[in-house]
Parts: C-alpha cells; sequence; structure tokens
C-alpha cells in the first residue's frame, strides 16, 4: 500500500463529495423553487443520479479492483443487467427494512421508497462498482478480517457510516420542535447523506492514521 | 453460595431501590386526599345566629347575595404585571417599552375614572401553576396538587366541594365557554357550553376566537347568572413566543379590547371578574413556583360599588381532613384549632354585646386571619411543596444500588469470589442504622416515618459495601473493568437513559422503544455476521482468511440467525399496530383493534375476529405443547405434566366461552340472561382458579422427568463413538464430550450394580436435559391465560407474539452465546438489555400508556360484573394485573436467558451429524438423543449455577434500576417544566409501579428454578436410595 494509492482514494471522495454539493446547487438554475427541504424528492432523485453517475465514471477511470479475465460485450452487459437487478432489489430491501423499523406502511410509499433509493445509492451503488454482483465478496467485506484493500476499506467505513447517519437520523422525529426537517423522510435521508459524506471524509484520513498496522493480505 | 443467600441478595438489593423510590416519591409527588362533602345552605358555617340574618331571602344561601350575576373572564397566565397601571412618566424620562407592558389600558381607565367601583388586586397562584391545577384550586379554593387522590382516578372530574357545584346546585345558570379542560372537571355541570381544543399550544386564536364569536351573543340574550369565558391565546402565545415578544401586545391589546366590550355591556347588579390563573416566566413558561410565575392579576369590576366579608369554613375542613388523613403536623393543628377556638370565642362575644369597641372586632379579624395563614402554611408544607432534600436523597439511593449491582454482577464471575460477608455485614448494618435512626427520632420526639427509617435502613446497609468496594477497588482491579458493558449496549442503554429526560421521547416512546430494539437485534445479527459465526465458512471464499474452527466455534445455527432477526422485526412491527395514541399527538390515531369485542358493530367482521381470537390461543397452547414435546417433557405421568396436557386446553377452553359471552352479551335472548350472567362470573374465576392449581401443582412436583427402571438385561456399555481418531474440531469434541460422561456414568452404574446381589438394574431417565427449562415455560403459560383474560381479547394476539417473540429472541441469543461448560456461567448485557426492552415494548403493544386516564379500568370487572363492592385491593390487583402484564411475564421469564443457550446445544450436533450418519450411528441414535447434558451442565458446578443466577438478576435490576432513575432524575431536574404533572410525573409513577413488579417477577422466576433444582437434587438423592436398596 503506498501513499499514491490513499491519494487516490482521496482525491475520489472528494468528487463524490463535490457531486453532492452540485446536486444542492445546480439544480437550483434549471428547476423553479428548488429548495432540499421543499422540494425534497426532487433533490432525492437528483442526488442519487449524481452521486451513482459520479461512481461508475470514478470506477471506469480509475479502475481500483483488477479488471476481470473476461471481457465480451455479452459479459458486460449481463454483469450490467445484474447490477441493475440487485440496485433495484437492494432499494426494495431497504424499503421493506425501514417498514419493519416503523415507517409507515400505506402512506407515504413513494417517499420511503426514495430514501431506499438513495440510501443504495450510498451503499450499494459503490458496493456494485467495486465487487460487483458478488454477494459472497459483499459478506466477506463486511466482516472481521475481510478486506482486501485500502478500497475495500474505505467502502466499509463509508457504508457503515452512511447506516449509522440513516439510524441518527431517525432520533429528531418525535421532537416537537416542529422543524420542516422533521417529517418523515427528510431527517433520515439528511442522516444518511451526512453520514455518507463524513465516512468519505473520515475513510482517507483513517487509513493514513493505521497504514501502518494495516496489512492486506493480498498485497 | 447457597440458594437462599441469592435471594436473600436479591431481596436485598430490591429493598435498596424500593427504598429509594419511596424516599423521592415522598419529596416529589404532592398528594392530598379529596373530601367528598358538600357544603348546604341549610348547614351554616358558624354557631348559630348570624349576623348577616339572611337566611329569608329569596336566593340566598348564607349570606344575601350583593351581585345576582357574574362575568368571570379568565385569562390564562395573566400575570400581574400585563395588567399592571403603567405610571405616566416624567418628560425626561425615557418610556419604558416592553410588548406586554400598559396593555390592558381599560382596567387602567376605569381604575382612574371610578375608583369605588374596581379593584386591581395581585393574586399569589400556589404551584404547581398549570392550568388544571390552578382551575381546581380557584372553583374548590383548596390548594392545587398533583394527585388527588379521589375515588376515581380515570377522569379528573372534581369530587370536592367546588364553586360551579354550588351554583348549579343553587339553580343558577352557568355558561362556559373556552378551555376545554372544564369540560373534564366539570362534565355536565354547565347549563349552555362552547368548548375549544386547548391541545396545540402554538395555536394562538382558535379558543378565543371561537369565545368571541360566541360571548357577547350570548351575554346579550340573558340566559345566564354566571358567564365564564376562558381565553387561552395569553398563555399559548407565552408559551409559543414569550412574554417579549410583538405577538403578546397584540394578544393583550385584543384582551383588551374584550375587557371593554364587556365593561360596555355589565348590567347594574353584574359583577365582573377578570383574573389569570397563574403567571409565565421570562421564557413564557410555568408550572413552577418562581416569583413571575405565581403572580397573576385579579380585577373586580362592577357598575354597582364594591364590598366587605371572611368565611370560618376552613377550620371545619381542617378538621375532617385531619380525621381522614394523617399528614398534617399534629402540634401545629393543635395551635391552630386553639387559635380558631379562641377567635371563635371572642367572635361570640362579640355578637353578644353588640356594643363591643371596634378594638375586639379588629382583634377578631386579626386573629381570623393568623388562622388561615396558619392553615394555608401547614398545607403548603404537606401538599405542595418539593422536598429538595428527600428527592436528592432518593434518587442517590438508586443510583448508590445501580452502582451495587454493576459492580457485583462483575464480581460474581470473578474466581473465588466469596459474597456472604458482602450480603451479612450490610444486612447487620442496616439493621443497626434503622435502630440508631429509630431511637434518634423517638427521643428527639419527631414523629416516625417509614419511608425516612427505610431508606436510613438503606444506607446503613450500602455503606459498608462502598466502603469494602473503595477499598478492595484502588489496588486490585483496573478502573476497565467498571465499565464492564460492552460499547454498542452501553450506547443503547444511554439513549434510553437520555430519552426519558425529554417529554417528546417519553411521548413517543411506544414508538421509540421497537426502534431501538429493532435496532439492537439487527445489531446483534450484524455482530455475528462480522464474527464470522452468521455464515458458514465455505461460503465466504478466501481460504487464506482462516474463517474456520480457529476464529470461534463453528456455526451451531447458521444462517437462520438472519431468519431470527427478521422473524423478529416482523413481530414487533405486527405487535406495534396494536397500538394507542398518546393523548398528545392529536395526529395520531389509536388502533380500533385494542377495544373489546363487545364494541363491535357487524356481525361477520366480530365473527372473523373471534375466530382469529380463539385461534391465537390455540396456536399458543399448541405451540407450548410443541415445544415441550420436542423437547419430550410431555410424556412424563408427573402431576403437573398431566395439568398441561389437560389442563391448558380446559383453560383455552374457558377463555373462548368467556370471551363468546363477553362479546355477544346483549344479544342473549331473555331466557339465557341469567345463565350468561352467571357464566361470565364462574369462568374468569375458573380459568384462573385452574392456572394457580396449575402453578401450586408445578411448584410441588415440579421435576417432569421419566424414569424407566429395567430390570433384566443390561444395556450395552459400550462408548459408541462412531468415529475414530482424535477429535478434530469443536463439534467433535461436542460429541466426544457426551460420551464419555456418559461412559463414567456406566461406570458409575456398574459399581452400584455391584453391590447388589439380584440382577442388575438400569435407570434411564429421560428429559433431565430441558428440566428447568420446561418448568418455566410451563409457569408463564401458566401465568399467561389468566392475565390474558383480564385484555381485551384481540390483545390475545399481542400475547401469541410476545411468545414468539421471546422464543425468537432467545434463539438468536443462544446463538451469540458460547457455551462454557464448567466455568463460570454468564448472560451477556445485550441478552438482558434486549429482554428489558421487549418487557417495554409489549407494554405499550397491549394498549397501554404510562397515562392515568389510559388504565383499562374494565379490567377490574373481570369475573366481577356487578363490582367489588367496598373492596379496593382485589380491583387494584387486577387492574394492575393487566396494567403490567407484560413486565410480569418477562421479568419471571429472565432465567430463560441463562437457560436457553444450553437449551439449544442439542440441535447443534445432532443437526451436523444427520447428514453424515452411516447405519451404525442411525441406530444409536435414539440413545445419543438424550446424551446432551444441556442444562445439567448447570448442575454440575451448583456454585457456578447460583452465581450466574444472581448475575442474571443483578443485570436485569440494574438495567431497569438505570430506567427508573432516569425518571426521577427526570422528573426532579424538569420539575418547573411545563409538562411535569402530564408527562413527567406519570411516567415516573408508572416506571416505578413496573420496576415494583418486574423486581418481584424476577425474584419468583429465580425462585422457581431454584425450586426445580432442590426439586431435582432430591429426585437424584431419592434414585441413589431406590438403587442402593
Amino acid at each position: 500500500m503506498k501513499n499514491t494509492d490513499i491519494k487516490r482514494l482521496l482525491y475520489t471522495h472528494l468528487l463524490c463529495i463535490f457531486s453532492i454539493i452540485l446536486s444542492i446547487f445546480i439544480p437550483s438554475f434549471f428547476l423553479e423553487n428548488f429548495s432540499i427541504l421543499e422540494t425534497h424528492l426532487t433533490w432525492l432523485c437528483i442526488c442519487s443520479i449524481f452521486v451513482t453517475a459520479v461512481n461508475l465514471v470514478l470506477y471506469l477511470v480509475v479502475k481500483p479492483n483488477a479488471s476481470s479475465k473476461r471481457s465480451s460485450l455479452s459479459y458486460k452487459v449481463t454483469r450490467f443487467l445484474k447490477c441493475c437487478i440487485y440496485f433495484l432489489m437492494s432499494c426494495f430491501f431497504f424499503h421493506v427494512i425501514f417498514v419493519l423499523y416503523g415507517a409507515p406502511l400505506i402512506e407515504l410509499v413513494l417517499e420511503t421508497f426514495l430514501f431506499a433509493v438513495i440510501l443504495s445509492t450510498f451503499t450499494t451503488v459503490p458496493c456494485l462498482c467495486l465487487l460487483g454482483p458478488n454477494l459472497k465478496a459483499w459478506l466477506r467485506v463486511f466482516s472481521r478480517n475481510g478486506v482486501t484493500s485500502i478500497w475495500e476499506n474505505s467502502l466499509q467505513i463509508t457504508t457503515i457510516s452512511s447506516f449509522i447517519g440513516t439510524w441518527l437520523g431517525a432520533f429528531p422525529i418525535p421532537l416537537d420542535w416542529e422543524r420542516p426537517w422533521q417529517v418523515w423522510p427528510i431527517s433520515c435521508t439528511l442522516g444518511a447523506t451526512f453520514g455518507y459524506v463524513a465516512g468519505l471524509v473520515i475513510s482517507p484520513l483513517w487509513i493514513y492514521w493505521n497504514r501502518k498496522q494495516l496489512t492486506y493480505k493480498n498485497n | 453460595m447457597q440458594k437462599i443467600s441469592v435471594l436473600l441478595f436479591l431481596a436485598w438489593v430490591g429493598f435498596l431501590f424500593y427504598a429509594g423510590i419511596a424516599l423521592f416519591t415522598s419529596g416529589f409527588l404532592l398528594t392530598r386526599l379529596e373530601l367528598t362533602n358538600h357544603s348546604s345552605c341549610q348547614e351554616l358555617p358558624g354557631p348559630e345566629s348570624q349576623p348577616w340574618g339572611s337566611q329569608g331571602k329569596p336566593g340566598a344561601c348564607w349570606m344575601a347575595s350583593r351581585f345576582s350575576r357574574v362575568v368571570l373572564v379568565l385569562i390564562d397566565a395573566l400575570r400581574f404585571d400585563f395588567a399592571q397601571p403603567q405610571p405616566s412618566h416624567g418628560p425626561g424620562e425615557p418610556p419604558v417599552s416592553l410588548p406586554f407592558l400598559g396593555k390592558l389600558n381599560s382596567l387602567q381607565r376605569i381604575l382612574e375614572i371610578q375608583p369605588h367601583h374596581a379593584k386591581l388586586y395581585q393574586s399569589k397562584a400556589d404551584p404547581p401553576t398549570t392550568t388544571m391545577q390552578r382551575l381546581k384550586a380557584l372553583t374548590t379554593g383548596s390548594l392545587p396538587t398533583f394527585i388527588d387522590a379521589g375515588s376515581n382516578f380515570a377522569s379528573h372530574a372534581i369530587v370536592e366541594d367546588n364553586l360551579i357545584k354550588q351554583l348549579t346546585s343553587a339553580g343558577r345558570r352557568v355558561v362556559f365557554m373556552g378551555d376545554d379542560t372544564w369540560k373534564d372537571l366539570f362534565p355536565g355541570a354547565f347549563s349552555q357550553a362552547f368548548f375549544f381544543p386547548s391541545f396545540n399550544v402554538r395555536d394562538l386564536h382558535t379558543v378565543d376566537n371561537g369565545i368571541l364569536e360566541h360571548l357577547y351573543p350570548t351575554m346579550d340574550s340573558g340566559e345566564w347568572d354566571m358567564l365564564i369565558a376562558h381565553f387561552l391565546g395569553v398563555d399559548h402565545c407565552g408559551h409559543k413566543y414569550g412574554p417579549h415578544h410583538p405577538e403578546m401586545a397584540k394578544k393583550l391589546s385584543q384582551m383588551d379590547q374584550v375587557i371593554q366590550g364587556l365593561v360596555e355591556r355589565l348590567e347594574n347588579d353584574t359583577l365582573l371578574v377578570v383574573i389569570g390563573d397563574h403567571g409565565m416566566t421570562v421564557t413564557g413558561d410555568h408550572g413552577g413556583d418562581s416569583e413571575l410565575e405565581i403572580s397573576a392579576a385579579l380585577f373586580l369590576y362592577s357598575p354597582k360599588a364594591l364590598f366587605p366579608g371572611a368565611p370560618p369554613e376552613v377550620s371545619r375542613f381542617l378538621h375532617t381532613y385531619s380525621a381522614a388523613a394523617q399528614d398534617l403536623q399534629v402540634k401545629e393543628l393543635h395551635r391552630l384549632q386553639n387559635l380558631f377556638s379562641k377567635a371563635s370565642a371572642d367572635y361570640q362575644r362579640l355578637l353578644q354585646s353588640p356594643q363591643g369597641a371596634e378594638a375586639a372586632l379588629q382583634t377578631v379579624i386579626t386573629e381570623l386571619q393568623q388562622f388561615l395563614r396558619g392553615v394555608r402554611a401547614m398545607c403548603i408544607q404537606s401538599w405542595a411543596r418539593f422536598s429538595l432534600g428527600r428527592m436528592a436523597g432518593g434518587a442517590a439511593l438508586m443510583a448508590a444500588a445501580c452502582f451495587l449491582c454493576l459492580l457485583v454482577s462483575q464480581w460474581l464471575i470473578s474466581p473465588g469470589f466469596c459474597f456472604r460477608p458482602l450480603l451479612l455485614t450490610p444486612m447487620a448494618c442496616g439493621l443497626a442504622g434503622t435502630i440508631v435512626c429509630a431511637g434518634l427520632l423517638t427521643t428527639t420526639g419527631l414523629k416516625l416515618d417509614p419511608v425516612v427509617l427505610g431508606a436510613m435502613a438503606a444506607v446503613g446497609s450500602l455503606l459498608p459495601f462502598l466502603w469494602k468496594a473503595w477499598a478492595g477497588w484502588g489496588s486490585k482491579r483496573p478502573l476497565v473493568t467498571l465499565l464492564p458493558i460492552p460499547g454498542p449496549v452501553l450506547l443503547f442503554l444511554l439513549i434510553r437513559f437520555a430519552a426519558f429526560f425529554s417529554d417528546s421521547f417519553v411521548v413517543a416512546e411506544a414508538r421509540a422503544t421497537p426502534f431501538l430494539l429493532g435496532s439492537l437485534i439487527l445489531l446483534l445479527v450484524a455482530q455475528l455476521h462480522w464474527e464470522g459465526k452468521l455464515l458458514p465458512s465455505k461460503l465466504l471464499t478466501i481460504p487464506r482468511l482462516c474463517f474456520s474452527a480457529s476464529t470461534g466455534p463453528p456455526q451451531r445455527n447458521g444462517t437462520h440467525a438472519l431468519g431470527l432477526g427478521v422473524g423478529l422485526l416482523l413481530c414487533i412491527r405486527l405487535a406495534g399496530l396494536f397500538h394507542r395514541c398518546p393523548e398528545e399527538t392529536p395526529a395520531c390515531h389509536s388502533s380500533p383493534w385494542l377495544s373489546p369485542l363487545a364494541s363491535m358493530v357487524g356481525g361477520r367482521a366480530k365473527n372473523l375476529w373471534y375466530g382469529a381470537c380463539v385461534g391465537a390461543l390455540v396456536v399458543l397452547l399448541a405451540a407450548v405443547r410443541l415445544w415441550l414435546r420436542r423437547y419430550s417433557n410431555l410424556k412424563s405421568p408427573e402431576p403437573s405434566v398431566l395439568f398441561v396436557r389437560w389442563g391448558l386446553p380446559l383453560m383455552v377452553l374457558g377463555t373462548a366461552a368467556y370471551w363468546a359471552l363477553a362479546s355477544g352479551a346483549d344479544e342473549a335472548p331473555p331466557r339465557l340472561r341469567a345463565l350468561v350472567a352467571g357464566a361470565s362470573v364462574v369462568l374468569p374465576r375458573a380459568v384462573a382458579g385452574l392456572a394457580a392449581s396449575g402453578l401450586v401443582l408445578l411448584l410441588w412436583r415440579p421435576v417432569t422427568v421419566i424414569v424407566k427402571a429395567t430390570t433384566g438385561a443390561p444395556r450395552p456399555r459400550t462408548v459408541l463413538t462412531p468415529f475414530s481418531g482424535p477429535p478434530t474440531s469443536q463439534a467433535d469434541l461436542d460429541y466426544v464430550v457426551p460420551q464419555i460422561y456418559r461412559h463414567m456414568q456406566e461406570e458409575f452404574r456398574g459399581r452400584l450394580e455391584r453391590t447388589k446381589s439380584q440382577g442388575p438394574l438400569t435407570v434411564a431417565a429421560y428429559q433431565l436435559g430441558s428440566v428447568y427449562s420446561a418448568a418455566m415455560v410451563t409457569a408463564l403459560t401458566l401465568l399467561a391465560f389468566p392475565l390474558l383474560l383480564l385484555h381485551a381479547e384481540r390483545i390475545s394476539l399481542v400475547f401469541l407474539l410476545l411468545f414468539l417473540q421471546s422464543f425468537l429472541l432467545l434463539h438468536l441469543l443462544a446463538a451469540g452465546i458460547p457455551i462454557t461448560t464448567p466455568g463460570p456461567f454468564t448472560v451477556p448485557w445485550q441478552a438482558v438489555s434486549a429482554w428489558a426492552l421487549m418487557a417495554t415494548q409489549t407494554f405499550y403493544s397491549m394498549g397501554h400508556q404510562p397515562v392515568f386516564p389510559a388504565i383499562h379500568w374494565h379490567a377490574a370487572f373481570v369475573g366481577f360484573p356487578e363490582g367489588h363492592g367496598s373492596s379496593t385491593w382485589l380491583p387494584a390487583l387486577l387492574v394492575g394485573a393487566n396494567t403490567f402484564a407484560s413486565h410480569l411475564l418477562f421479568a419471571v421469564g429472565c432465567p430463560l436467558l441463562l437457560l436457553w443457550p444450553f437449551l439449544c446445544e442439542s440441535q447443534g450436533p445432532r443437526k451436523r451429524w444427520q447428514p453424515l450418519g452411516n447405519e451404525a450411528e442411525a441406530r444409536v441414535r435414539p440413545e445419543v438423543e438424550e446424551e446432551p447434558l444441556m442444562e445439567m451442565r448447570l448442575r454440575e458446578a451448583p456454585h457456578h449455577f447460583n452465581a450466574a443466577l444472581l448475575q442474571l438478576g443483578l443485570k436485569y435490576l440494574f438495567v431497569l434500576g438505570i430506567q427508573i432513575l432516569a425518571c426521577a432524575l427526570a422528573a426532579s431536574i424538569l420539575r418547573r417544566h411545563l409538562m411535569v404533572w402530564k408527562v413527567f410525573a406519570p411516567k415516573f409513577i408508572f416506571e416505578a409501579l413496573g420496576f415494583i413488579v418486574s423486581s418481584v417477577g424476577l425474584f419468583l422466576g429465580i425462585a422457581l428454578v431454584m425450586r426445580v433444582d432442590g426439586a431435582v437434587s432430591s429426585w437424584f438423592r431419592q434414585l441413589v436410595l431406590a438403587q442402593q436398596r
């Protein structure tokens, strides 16, 4: 593991953060009355698209994992389709989890689903980019001693911090402050976003500080 | 360590908590008895002859009325300085411009123009300065307290003698408009009423505009003798913006216009009273006793000139009250009574000699005033003042008890720890403390207060312990062991602790607890995965990472831990559908399923629901029987097992029949009415009686073991190991160890047999492995049925979910707990906290809320449709059992947390070997199956077993103690908070009662396990004796 690797990681993460910031400011040029709180669902869609796009581009440019041996077009297409299916599945999965956690079942379905989409964007999309549609690899990364590179390590950190942010985002909901951001699911989506950004910032720093202790099995 | 000392220790810790709770409660909860006596016109207050001589006049009661009609304008939170006239400032001074000053100009004008027709007073409100308490005080003339321990908790209706009641009984028409709190206080007392919701504190105008719409038309109609208008705008404005906001100026100007309009319309014989019920702080809140909060304005005006007057009614009240309750100080009472009799004697003398001097009159007046002040001071002392010392002492005692639980539960697993001295010295010290304290109190002549005495005993017994802890700490143990709770669980406990300090979270606890519980469960699953225990290692493809045997024990429960987690979440969510809304959130709708079936219209839906409820019962019964059969505890001829086989279905039948009667009682044909009425008395009692007899049977013969004695052909004595070679993995070991154990057993048996002259006798005992948990499960089921009967029918689904949920949770927890065969057994903290969380969650999903109006009072009438007559303890017991059913069940079931991992042991190896089994093994299996030691491992180390039970109990008490401590701290820190009497105080009371129920349940549960243990011991002894004979 070299410092250049960490530097590359840092730059990609900064780009991701930048994309989120862009998703806040750019739409206001094109859309009237755009604001995160009032037209929250629009922002969710735009943010999700931006982050997905940046992740894909970065993945294609940086190529953090060794390219697979097969490179036929059909293989790529099936892989892409598989990724799409995985993404959808994860959206539904998160939706179910939210409902199990107490989200309303019948009302606000669209809001809950878009929340699931944005959380999938922050967690599933990077996993898909880095590990491909390979559940076993995912399970490996998210267990003790399972990571094999700094990319996977940062993936672990950002994903977990996204989840924690989402979880913490649920706490202000019962408070009687009557703020617009306490409405379901705004606080949770904001929590997820903050968690993701925090993960993006923390993971290069953490890896940098612990670079002496971190030894990955394959390099 | 002996069983009795474990129980004693638990009881002692429970006592510490109780003493703390009692001490805190005595300082915090301001209670007062409500007297239902009413004055009447015939019953004169003082000595017979009255100087006023008004009895003859029409419409007069004790004295002639000076005004025939009254308009009472109650402006909520009208502080005195809001109404105070502003001194016209000199030309040099800058005008003071605060938004709330000098806005009520009409008062000032009237006071200046007609000084004899108007008076402005500063009235002092007695705390707690919350609206409902103040209204009670204003209308009854007594001191407000939080709990008026009256006959009826369910409604807030005033039962004491009060102004409105007297007016209505005198035939006056009382018209009300405004705050709907009055509706609860005086149900049906008004001849005409316009209520407006007072709930939303942020809504400034609904109530006021509503009043204004009706005020003048009603006034002009003349259909009233007393008109009450309760404006809320000023109060709500204070809560929303505070008094220093321009909005307050607007609101006060509006009130000014109202008063102006009223004054213009007043007729000659009418009195206008403008009064604030309390003040507000600089932030606009109220509820406490600061100067700003208790100063309120009182303004009187009449076109007729105002008045003179003083009442001796107080003495009679005092007399009656001191006869009814003992909380007034005796000495002070005597002094006051003497004062009063002297004053009334003077008064009598004055009456006899009417030509008496002015001076005599003056002394009588001062004496009477002195008397009134004295009474007030005494009552405040007793009813309306927080005793901060007691509150702090109580909280400190609870904190110390929590600390003790934490510390001792940590010490218990350290080897060679002997706690006998730890138990005996506190007992002795506590006793000594009590005696010293009692002696001190009696010598100083103070009244013996059992609460203080108990607290002194608790402190006395805690001191040596704390001293020991302090002494033993610094040298030997590092500070890290102080916090044995793992990080995530500590975080959960902290969140739970902090949540009690926010009124929003207390109100939303019904939603917050399932959320926390779900998070904890997902965390457990994630942790299992993180440690590599969740999935078989072959799934994790990288071989060099060595996930197999070295990182942990093999996956006993495999992937289905994930299934358990999801199932648990699903159960929690389903249970959340049975949810009663707190009244603070008007937008939320309570589940319609909480109402009894009898209230449903529509036969088809009712029948379907009835079917579902009975189905839930049957499923519950079938599940319990299936479980017992699986652990083969159902074949024994013991009476308790027979009871499970035949008694439980009978109970189900009885419950179902009772529900059928209860839900369709009104539709019964008249001929069967008597039968139905009789059955609805008999059936619940029969079910409860069956359950009680089942429990007694269980206590009498708790060992459910089949003994098969076979004389003749001896069993093969070979140790059957189907594989050879050294054991390679944990699983192999798991398989081999029982075999060795069995071998030793056979050896022992052989030795026994050798002593006998006759043919060899072999004894095979079945189901020893699950003997403890079988008794626990049976006891829980027996407990659950009568509790279920106390609830509405559809709550049976929640009971089913409760059992399912705890079953899944136990399995999930067991998946994460390794079995330590010889060593100290421990129950991890996450298990205990999840268990306690689940108890709270089920409390809510059974349709309860920690507020008094939400108590299910109908439970008192199950089995007693005609009421209870004069006895109060039985209905209290029934309602308590209904309210704290989940606390009780979970506390009694707490030892299962310890037992379950051993129970799950039986599945692991068998499941693993099944696919590999060759013929030889298949032949052997029937015998191998009984072999896993399961709970007999606990018996092999009785010392550790007892220590583990004690540790479990202490941990559970710690988790509960943290909650009650948080409630107490929240209530004492936020005692000035707006919501203290509405949210925090009821929450504290419910939590305290829940704690008491839980600790008693825990004690009983552990005692039951010990009873089973004792029975198993004696059973073994009998067996050996029988063998030797």
